[in-house]
């Protein structure tokens, strides 16, 4: 007989109340879900515990210092590296984000055709094929065709993969506005042009700014893909870290570890407020 | 909406010409160019010789020893092998890890659902070399784990307990890269199991584990596989991973592919192996295509 | 008063269908129907029925498969909807939620490229019109249902169209407030003079609010009329039955002509006027309102007609009697409530005048 949370509470006096007294809520998913969190974060906890190191030696600890920091900064190669990383991510994610917002315009505003979904598809393709067979094929085919334009390989090669990250937002936003927003405009003696300058634009923008942003943390983030097509002088700073790393462990990599890290999580949480003030 | 002929073709085709060109070009066709070097003849200084030759395939299976017989050579399917026992293991601990915390997240309430599942997407976005980075400080020799062993007298200071360079450090490594991965799409298909649901549910089944087998395992079962599906490809493909926690001993298939294209020098078999995990995947995405739409359309009868 | 009838909208001919040749959907069959100048005009039909694709195709939101629309005698099929003098009130009421009630209804008159001083006080105007002047600087998502469908009537009149159109507008409204709504619009409409053209499912909207009404169904105009006409004189069986309560009683033709008679299934013969068409010996279908059927009890004690259900609807009663198997739905004026109970023998008195053979 199912027994109510009235029922239960009445019978307090009488019996212990177990904590879960519903057959759905099950004892231990709670501390597993700690320990959970614990495995996720405590590797991301320690690395950037570690960069503050004084010692030397990466994994030994002597005591806390901003030592690494101040060195990073006079680091060059590091900076160049951060550098590089920036303009690639600059151009490629606005590059993205436009190719995206139009594309979402047509595919999701245009009705339907026959190329529609072969279009969708392209969209999802840089998703679907593993990393690393995008990074050979594409470090094959600038080679073979002989295309050597330095950091703008790169460039491209991140635009791409970029693409669906942008996308995804922009696509969610415009399915989410009412298209009788754009006729309605229309009826109000709009022609194409205002109606998409004044109403569709302004309420796209949200959405075209997340797209942005998912773009950007993605090509700041990429690695293999970078790691193979990019020449001798478009080192990104991912790919300094991992040459830093074959080298050997040094406290330098965790500084600058984690210096990514942390900006990386400040763009996902900001793109995080963002949406939700949209949804509110 | 078809407003008087203004869904022109023109204006499809000039919105959706950017997305063309740039993914068409620039995804298409190195994949194509790929697919093409994989059936060329290895050039010693990197790269190919423009003519046409099968050895690239021929590798995977067999070499030419040193008296010019052919023979089989084992052991790059012993690496296909390898790579896909640890991403069967890594996808099967990845579940294994995720359900229990997918479903307490999806049994709370929204303003704490939403930041839990915020927590669980940032290592998402964060960059995967450094993540796995961290798991040498914690693994190596003289790192965090053999540290406290160390203090707590478990272990004198000239031994190690060779933690890295194993298999078991790849498959944590692989675990811990494709996690959020597991989790994000189980607690979707958790998350539209209503309270009431569960209510009903208790009336007829009386113990927790039957409630597990027969109400919300069903129900999440196209989150599992979708989620499965998410680690599986990636795990299969990783070159992290095996790269930095494995040394350069242990390696799997997504390290051996990048090997051809730095040491190895030996662009036809890497383009082979690679054309080969694209086929894996693809064959993998269609049998799932396959099983979602029986899915549908056995609910759409029922 | 001015007879002449202006014709404001003609709709000749036109067919819509959507899709391809494989899975297309006739969603208008050749429709023809004039709305003239001034009039407070009702698409009436069930959902699915073509009403709203009318109204989008005067409005310019779709395109015409065949035929074409006049409005004011200038064809406008090939104009897009920003080029007609038409605006429309959505049934959602789509209001721009980035802008806030003024701009929302100032948004017309800017595109038009009024000056800034006749925006403000005609936008002022029409706001004092719907009394929504103290809230015009709040946003739609700050507005009740009640409130946000009047900005949406606002912005649609500020641009002085000639022609009004109203999808539903009432529909997403609770019932007392809908009930208030009609009445404004109805004397919004005598108000402002422009022609109204409103589509309802409601057939109690429909009879209240208009002076024409077409009835649609399946994309086919089933009849055209005054809300009297279409109530007392339904051209066939769907339209009788979707205007108000009814009976169609099935019976057969006694005598022919226009002082024939026929016998009702339910045993009883009643004298009506018979088609021509219709020949002796024919089934027939009768129409009869429950209203216009008066009943008294048996005074024989001997009767075949008995009441089968009695529902006391406070203002009346709503009776169905049962004879020779036939239902006959009976409406009871208030004063005869308390004569009648269930199972009571009746004798029944049709109407000579307010009953006719109808068609399918």
């Amino acid at each position: 007989m199912h027994i109510s949370t009235k029922d239960i509470g009445k019978m307090k006096s009488k019996v212990k109340k177990s904590k879960f007294r519903h057959v759905w809520e099950f004892p231990g998913f709670r501390g597993w879900t700690v320990i959970f969190f614990g495995f996720l974060y405590v590797p991301i906890f320690v690395l950037v515990c570690y960069s503050f190191n004084s010692s030397k030696l990466a994994m030994v600890w002597t005591g806390f210092s901003f030592r690494w920091y101040k060195k990073l900064f006079s680091n060059d190669d590091i900076l160049s590296a951060a550098l590089n990383s920036l303009i690639v991510a600059f151009s490629a994610a606005p590059l993205a984000t436009i190719i995206a917002t139009f594309s979402a315009l047509v595919l999701i505003r245009g009705g339907d055709f026959r190329a529609k979904e072969f279009s969708n598809g392209l969209i999802t393709l840089p998703l679907m094929v593993p990393e690393i067979v995008t990074a050979v094929a594409t470090l094959i085919f600038f080679a073979t065709l002989g295309i050597n334009l330095g950091l703008t390989n790169v460039i491209i090669a991140h635009t791409v993969f970029c693409i669906p990250f942008a996308y995804m937002p922009i696509k969610a936003a415009l399915e989410a506005m009412d298209p009788n927003l754009e006729l309605a405009a229309r009826d109000l003696y709009s022609n194409k042009t205002s109606a998409f300058r004044t109403i569709t634009l302004p309420l796209l923008t949200p959405g075209i700014l997340s797209g942005f942003m998912l773009a950007f943390v993605i090509s700041i983030d990429d690695f293999i893909i970078t790691l193979m097509v990019a020449g001798g002088g478009s080192t990104t700073l991912p790919v300094y870290i991992y040459s830093m790393v074959k080298m050997g462990v040094s406290p330098e990599v965790n500084a600058v570890s984690s210096l990514m890290l942390i900006f990386s999580i400040i763009i996902v949480t900001l793109y995080w407020l963002l949406n939700r003030k949209i949804s509110k | 909406m078809n407003i008087q002929g203004e869904n022109k073709i023109q204006n499809r085709v000039l919105g959706l010409l950017p997305l063309w060109i740039v993914i068409g070009i620039f995804m298409i066709g190195p994949l194509l160019v790929m697919g093409g070097v994989s059936l060329m003849e290895s050039n010693a200084y990197g790269g190919v010789h423009f003519k046409f030759s099968l050895n690239g395939y021929r590798q995977i299976l067999f070499d030419t020893n040193f008296f010019d017989e052919i023979e089989f050579n084992p052991a790059y399917i012993i690496i296909i092998g390898r790579s896909f026992v640890l991403a069967i293991s890594a996808t099967i601990i990845s579940l294994i890890i995720g359900f229990p915390a997918a479903y307490f997240i999806s049994r709370q309430s929204n303003k704490v659902k939403n930041i839990l599942i915020f927590l669980v997407t940032i290592p998402f976005w964060t960059n995967l070399l450094i993540r796995t980075f961290a798991w040498i400080i914690i693994l190596g020799k003289d790192g965090v784990i053999e540290s406290s062993f160390n203090f707590l007298g478990l272990l004198d200071d000239e031994g190690s307990l060779n933690l890295m360079y194993t298999n078991s450090a790849i498959l944590i490594g692989l675990v811990y890269s494709y996690l959020p991965l597991m989790v994000l799409p189980v607690y979707a298909s958790m998350e539209k199991m209503d309270v009431r649901l569960l209510e009903a549910a208790t009336d007829l089944y009386s113990s927790r584990i039957q409630l597990i087998r027969k109400v919300i395992l069903p129900l999440s079962m196209p989150g599992i596989i979708g989620g499965s599906i998410l680690v599986f490809v990636p795990c299969l493909g990783a070159f992290i991973a095996p790269d930095l926690l494995g040394g350069g001993k242990k390696l799997l298939l997504g390290s051996l592919i990048q090997f051809q294209f730095s040491y190895a020098r030996n662009w036809p078999f890497g383009a082979a192996m690679a054309m080969f995990l694209l086929a894996l995947v693809i064959l993998i995405l269609f049998f799932n295509a396959h099983i979602n739409k029986r899915h549908r359309e056995n609910e759409v009868k029922g | 008063m001015n007879d002449k009838k202006v014709n404001a909208i003609e709709i000749k001919n036109v067919t819509k269908i959507y899709g391809t040749d494989i899975s297309s959907v006739k969603a208008l069959k050749n429709a023809n129907l004039t709305i003239y100048d001034n009039e407070f005009f009702t698409l009436l039909g069930p959902s699915g029925c073509g009403k709203t694709t009318l109204l989008r195709l005067i409005a310019g939101f779709e395109d015409i498969t065949e035929g074409n629309i006049k409005l004011f005698s200038e064809e406008i099929i090939s104009l897009p909807p920003n080029k007609r003098p038409v605006n429309t009130v959505f049934q959602h009421y789509a209001l721009f939620p980035h802008l806030n009630v003024f701009e929302n209804v100032a948004f017309g008159l800017k595109r038009l490229n009024k000056d800034k001083a006749e925006i403000e006080k005609r936008t002022n105007e029409v706001l004092e019109l719907i009394q929504m002047k103290d809230l015009s600087s709040r946003k739609p998502n700050q507005l009740s249902g009640g409130q946000q469908q009047r900005v949406a009537l606002a912005r649609a009149l500020a641009p002085q169209p000639k022609v009004l159109l109203l999808d539903e507008p009432l529909s997403a409204l609770d019932l007392k407030l809908r009930q208030a709504m009609r009445v404004e619009l109805k004397t919004l409409q005598r108000e402002t003079g422009i022609t109204f053209v409103f589509v309802t499912h409601d057939q109690e909207e429909a009879l209240t609010m208009s002076d024409r009404i077409a009835v649609i169904r399946d994309g086919e105009i089933q009849q055209i009329g005054s809300p009297e006409e279409i109530y007392e004189s339904p051209n066939n069986q769907f339209v009788a039955n979707f205007i108000g309560e009814v009976n169609l009683l099935s019976g057969v033709c006694l005598t022919e002509g226009e002082s024939g008679s026929c016998k009702l299934d339910a045993g009883y013969e009643i004298s009506l006027s018979i088609p021509q068409n219709v020949k002796k010996g024919d089934a027939v279908t009768v129409f009869i309102r429950p209203e216009r059927i008066k009943i008294n009890k048996s005074s024989s004690g001997n009767s075949q007609t008995s009441i089968s259900e009695f529902t006391y609807l406070g203002n009346a009663a709503h009776i169905q009697l049962i004879s020779n198997k036939q239902l006959i739905n009976v409406t009871l004026p208030v004063d005869d409530v308390k004569n009648f109970k269930k199972g009571d023998l009746i004798e029944i008195e049709f109407p000579k005048d307010n009953a006719q053979v109808i068609n399918k």
